[in-house]
């Protein structure tokens, strides 16, 4: 049976189909989830998708985690289940307080939409399981809150316990410490900037983000590594 | 009790801020010179209901705290007196 991977639809959200199309592609079944409700309906995974949750408004991803599904989210990542936050994702888990730290404003003030080269530096999260450390994957960055920051002690942490699962080879938006992707300290709980989803075909320029979504199917439960 | 509120949110010292340098930085070609410590921020008026004012402050702080700001990156100047915002 196919691992079934909600994807959580906010307003504003955009890349929600991105991901389910990307999912089914790789055998999985990817499943709308409604902001509202309060229940994510027994999925194996959930993904946070990119896009402006709530028009952004405040700062992204901060009205986002009063929406109603995110208790049922809380509770799927507490009992140790994948959540995978991309972009406006990553910054709806950092907001929740799901993941540490914050993403302000690129370095530069710079829109940025472009393919970045990544550096796996983690192979036993739900994104990486399987991936060796080291890999390089070039991966688009479509974002203008990018610039990943947290306090000293809490990158002292992240490093310390191997957190990092991402980094930029050459950073395009000033995040501290070239960081593109964190992890919780399950590591089941996983936000990063880039799109995965949008490197998961040869007509899109690039596979990948293949590894990281079938990463993502495996630890969903549907594939074997 | 009504309460004016006026919260004033900014990037912590120490974050950095772009688009404060950046304005900092164009200032200078409008024949402002001199100008520095440019840091951009966001502000919020509203009317609280308290019994007292410690009352709606520790109420606007507690939203500070898990709304208005993220504690990561800002923080907040609060102020209040009776009477409504406009």
């Amino acid at each position: 049976m196919a691992a079934v991977v909600g994807v959580v639809v906010f307003p504003g959200s955009n890349c929600e189909l991105d991901v389910v199309e990307a999912v089914g592609s790789l055998g999985g079944e990817g499943r709308l989830l409604w902001h509202g409700d309060s229940s994510i309906g027994g999925v194996d995974a959930v993904v946070l998708p990119g896009g402006f949750a709530h028009g952004d408004y405040l700062r992204p991803g901060a009205i986002a985690r009063f929406s109603p599904v995110m208790q049922a989210v809380q509770e799927h990542a507490a009992a140790g289940g994948a959540v995978v936050g991309i972009c406006n994702g990553f910054q709806v888990l950092c907001e929740a307080g799901m993941l540490p730290g914050a993403l302000q404003k690129n370095a530069g003030l710079k829109f940025l939409c472009r393919p970045a080269t990544l550096r796996v530096e983690a192979s036993d999260t739900a994104l990486t399981t399987g991936v060796e450390v080291g890999t390089r994957l070039s991966v688009p960055v479509n974002h203008f809150e990018g610039n990943y920051t947290c306090e000293p002690h809490t990158l002292a942490e992240l490093r310390a316990d191997d957190r990092v699962v991402l980094r930029y080879v050459d950073n395009p938006n000033g995040s501290v410490d070239d960081i593109a992707g964190v992890c919780s300290a399950g590591r089941n709980v996983v936000g990063l900037m880039p799109h995965p989803e949008r490197a998961s075909h040869p007509l899109l320029g690039s596979t990948d983000g293949v590894p990281l979504l079938r990463s993502l199917l495996v630890t969903a439960g549907a594939l074997t590594a | 009790m009504q309460f004016s509120v006026l919260v004033e949110t900014r990037l912590r010292e120490g974050v950095a801020d772009p688009e404060g340098a950046t304005i900092e930085r164009s200032l200078p070609a409008l024949g402002f010179d001199g100008v520095a410590g440019v840091r951009v921020g966001k502000c919020f008026r509203f009317t609280v209901e308290a019994d007292d004012e410690p009352g709606a402050r520790a109420e606007v702080d507690d939203m500070c705290a898990r709304f208005l700001t993220n504690p990561v990156i800002e923080d907040a100047t609060v102020t209040v007196e009776a009477g409504v915002a406009h």
